[in-house]
């Protein structure tokens, strides 16, 4: 049980930093420190949501910015509608509360996810790998030539989605409300990978031959999880629109799908927090790099490259390794 | 009727050039199972590597050896520093690893070349037209471009068939394990496949150089296009890929040509341009759906 | 009469020119052991994973309890009763050998569409998998992983699971390949013990073990069942011995 009051003693301790943040960042002068935790908060949701297909599941998806872009899209299209007053396909109106967005984003990236899913889980293995990436790039083509919905330049959404009683203007009341939703997010994860589903999840990632000769039919079950999966990233994805007041096809670029997996991989692959550190790690070194080299991408390669190659685990198990092994 | 086969002959052209990268591409899933993304970024090198000789040189010939020679130096370069230590790596290290390949690649090009697009001529030779029906002028160059991929699968097929290294291919290719247990030097194959690959990914690069711009990221754009080839051919099949290259060459060809021209009948012109070029932009990707569903290890798969 | 629980009619499956499984038939009646032999590359596991529906037979008719499985898939197949062995023990390496078992516990009750419930709670199934493992003589085992498991216990688990599916007919790949003597009379043993509850078809090289066990014993040469028998019969059998001498393989 020591290892599941260490993970519930971690969880607390990045609980207390991302709560006591802002007010540290306004101490030192460096507000953009807040900007800055929102978008780790948010791509550790994303990179969470990939994990638990991909660390847990053994399924390599490729293809995650897709839901992350559907999820964006949803915010931004159904802000549009609320602009001009025009309701969607002439009968959906368009709308900027967002307890109403976000769950809208959660299903219909879910609904995409089942779609891609369905299809993509037919194969596995390199197949699997390509095909999610293919059907992501498909994405990317239809959102670039919605013309309607901004084309290749995206979608401007003038003013975050409205929550009652909060003000959404407020760059920390924003950083808050993405917090309490990673919170809820991170909860449920936790009991997710502990539920029976989890179990039956983590056993097809070990021996999809053991699980259907013990009764179960594999694909249904992990085309549920891609479906959850999918689900998550387009909740961070609504949360991004939000945050960033923009959602264009960027969010769907593949480069966006490796970054996901990147993350993933510095934090650690199967562990419920570990995408989160992942992120942070990727964002503070892509803010680190970028500000020193207009080529960061180069130092980013090198450290990716070191990171698969010589570390097995990522950032945690190299900490492990250098503080000593705790296990 | 002379610009439908013009037509043709351009998805046949776009359909070769797929096929020297998925030929490369599907050998070294089939063989080594690896999955390579810097696939394209060989592709991008030979281009570069190509272009660059040319300009300098003004010969466009004298570009053919130095994109080679580039493509089969990264080609050997990635197989002994990183891919060398992923055979027995699972996908998942495999992506990112050659993902951190792309980064790396693309950024010191553009440390090399800078942003700007290079061009080069075309030969003279080759700049002109030929009048293949009457009426039906086609760019020698492209003609060119059909021809030697169509002569390189040629000798593939001929070297896969007819030699001892293309029996240990295809054995490879559909049992990884025997091949293993024949005694036969392993790392040999690998290294000959992986280098085969990248000198045809060269190729490719240098020769699509003056149709399209020598830029950073041409080769994501193909390497993806090529993944759907190598899916609806089946994965690790040669003939597969050769296949499905040209039916992906010609289809994406024919939607680009021709359903923008088709949706402006039923709606207005803009609408119809942007919604045709989207649709037409994911026209191969459904085609990749639908393959799935009704044969989901693809036209000719290798592992029966 | 009483109905076979297994019947398998002219079954045929070919690999290109190879012919895998050859016109096979045979029955697995209610309560029996019935031991497949055969030398080396006959075929016998393939014959089985084409009953356990993991390779998909090219002709003819595979019944379990009278109805016709031909079509199912695996997952199916184990819910009308049927559990299989792997010679080559295929088990979930990062869960221990009580998760092995309470898992597959978990699925025979019916889906696992649970997202939230802690599955650390569900004592019923873990009761459940700690008798099991108790059956087998691997209680003492129970918290430790898989990877840790020596060969023999790893035997010994795979049966556990098998039987956590609660099934009627247990195919049996070579259970006693690899075990050293004292293990292979340990899992003669069980086998025993379970004899009569479970039918089993055993896959299987170890003769003391097969002529201990079996009821009925067909011999797979070249995907062919070339003799049907008892012990004694099958001893005797002139074409048996000429098989067998021929692949210069010993029957002991």
């Amino acid at each position: 049980m020591t290892q599941s009051s260490s993970k519930t003693l971690l969880g607390i301790g990045l609980l207390a930093v991302f709560l006591a943040l802002p007010v540290i960042a306004d101490m030192l002068g460096q507000p953009a420190l807040t900007s800055l935790a929102t978008r780790v908060l948010i791509y550790g949701i994303a990179a969470a949501s990939l994990n638990f297909i991909l660390g847990f599941g053994g399924m390599v998806s490729f293809g995650h910015a897709a839901f992350f872009g559907v999820g964006g899209y949803v915010v931004g299209i159904l802000y549009q509608h609320y602009a001009s007053g025009e309701p969607l396909f002439g009968f959906l109106p368009g709308t900027n509360q967002l307890l109403i967005t976000l769950p809208l984003a959660i299903l219909v990236s879910g609904a995409v996810a089942a779609i891609i899913g369905a299809l993509s889980l037919r194969t596995s293995g390199i197949q699997f790998i390509m095909i999610t990436l293919a059907f992501a790039q498909m994405l990317f083509f239809f959102f670039v030539s919605l013309k309607a919905y901004g084309g290749d330049d995206g979608l401007i959404i003038r003013r975050a989605n409205e929550v009652p009683g909060l003000n959404m203007r407020d760059k920390q009341t924003v950083y808050y409300v993405c917090l309490a939703i990673a919170v809820l997010f991170f909860a449920l994860l936790t009991r997710l990978v502990n539920s029976r589903f989890g179990y039956v999840l983590a056993g097809l990632r070990q021996s999809e031959q053991r699980m259907a000769a013990i009764g179960l039919h594999a694909y249904r079950y992990k085309l549920v999880a891609f479906v959850i999966s999918g689900m998550g990233a387009g909740l961070a994805g609504a949360l991004m629109a939000n945050f960033m007041r923009f959602a264009s096809p960027d969010m769907l670029h593949w480069t966006k799908s490796g970054e996901l997996m990147v993350m993933v991989i510095l934090g650690g692959v199967g562990t419920v927090f570990g995408p989160l550190i992942g992120a942070g790690t990727f964002i503070v070194l892509e803010t680190l790099l970028a500000s020193w080299t207009e080529n960061w991408q180069l130092g980013l390669g090198f450290i990716l490259l070191f990171v698969v190659l010589y570390t097995q685990g990522g950032v945690q198990a190299l900490l492990q390794r250098v503080f000593g092994s705790r296990s | 009727m002379t610009l439908f086969l013009e037509q043709v002959l351009n998805g046949l052209q776009l359909g070769v050039m797929l096929f020297l990268m998925a030929a490369g591409l599907t050998l070294i899933f089939g063989i080594m199972g690896i999955i390579n993304l810097a696939h394209g970024s060989i592709y991008m090198i030979g281009a570069y590597a190509g272009t660059y000789v040319a300009m300098e040189t003004g010969v466009y010939y004298a570009g053919i050896p130095a994109a080679l020679a580039a493509a089969a130096l990264t080609g050997a370069a990635m197989e002994f520093l990183v891919v060398r230590r992923l055979y027995k790596r699972d996908h998942l290290d495999q992506v990112l690893a050659t993902f951190a390949l792309i980064l790396i690649s693309n950024q010191v090009i553009t440390l090399i070349f800078g942003r700007q697009p290079l061009f080069v001529g075309l030969p003279s030779a080759l700049s002109g037209s030929v009048e293949l029906l009457p009426g039906l002028f086609y760019p020698s160059y492209r003609l060119a471009i059909i021809a030697v991929g169509l002569l390189v699968a040629l000798g593939l097929y001929l070297v896969i068939n007819r030699t001892r290294i293309g029996m240990l291919v295809r054995a490879g290719s559909t049992n990884r394990d025997m091949v293993r247990a024949l005694g036969v030097d392993i790392r040999m194959l690998y290294t000959i496949v992986f280098g085969l690959g990248a000198l045809l990914a060269g190729l490719a690069g240098y020769m699509a150089g003056p149709i399209l711009a020598v830029q950073v990221g041409m080769g994501e754009q193909i390497l993806i296009t090529t993944f759907v080839v190598v899916v609806i051919g089946g994965v690790g099949s040669i003939r597969g890929a050769f296949f499905a290259s040209l039916i992906i060459g010609v289809f994406d060809t024919m939607l680009r040509a021709y359903l923008p021209g088709f949706l402006r009948q039923i709606m207005a012109g803009s609408e119809a341009d942007a919604l045709g070029a989207g649709l037409s932009s994911m026209g191969i990707y459904l085609l990749m759906a639908l393959v799935l569903l009704v044969r989901p290890k693809g036209l000719f798969p290798a592992h029966s | 009469m009483t109905s076979s629980i297994l019947k398998v009619e002219n079954l045929q499956k070919r690999f290109g020119g190879l012919t895998a499984t050859d016109d096979v038939s045979l029955t697995v009646e209610p309560g029996e052991i019935h031991a497949l032999i055969g030398p080396n590359g006959a075929g016998k596991t393939t014959l089985i994973s084409q009953l356990f529906g993991e390779l998909a037979h090219d002709a003819g008719h595979i019944s379990l309890n009278g109805q016709k499985i031909d079509s199912l898939p695996t997952p199916d197949r184990v819910a009308r009763g049927l559990a299989r062995t792997f010679q080559i023990t295929c088990l979930l390496p990062d869960y221990t050998a009580l998760q092995n078992v309470s898992i597959a516990c978990q699925v025979q009750k019916g889906h696992s569409f649970h997202f939230l419930a802690s599955a650390r709670r569900d004592t019923d199934l873990q009761e459940e998998a700690a008798v099991l493992l108790r059956r087998v003589g691997l209680e003492e085992r129970a918290g430790e992983l898989v990877a840790n498991l020596a060969h023999g216990e790893r035997k010994q688990l795979e049966l556990a699971v098998a039987l956590a599916t609660r099934p009627r007919l247990l195919l049996l790949d070579e259970p006693m390949a690899g075990l050293g003597h004292v293990e292979s009379q340990q899992m003669v043993d069980l086998l025993l013990s379970l004899k009569g509850q479970f039918s089993m078809l055993l896959v299987e090289h170890d003769m003391d073990a097969v002529f201990a066990l079996a009821d009925r014993i067909s011999v797979l040469v070249y995907g062919r069942i070339i003799a049907t028998g008892s012990a004694d019969e099958i001893r005797s059998n002139a074409d048996v011995k000429t098989a067998y001498l021929g692949e210069g393989d010993e029957l002991c």
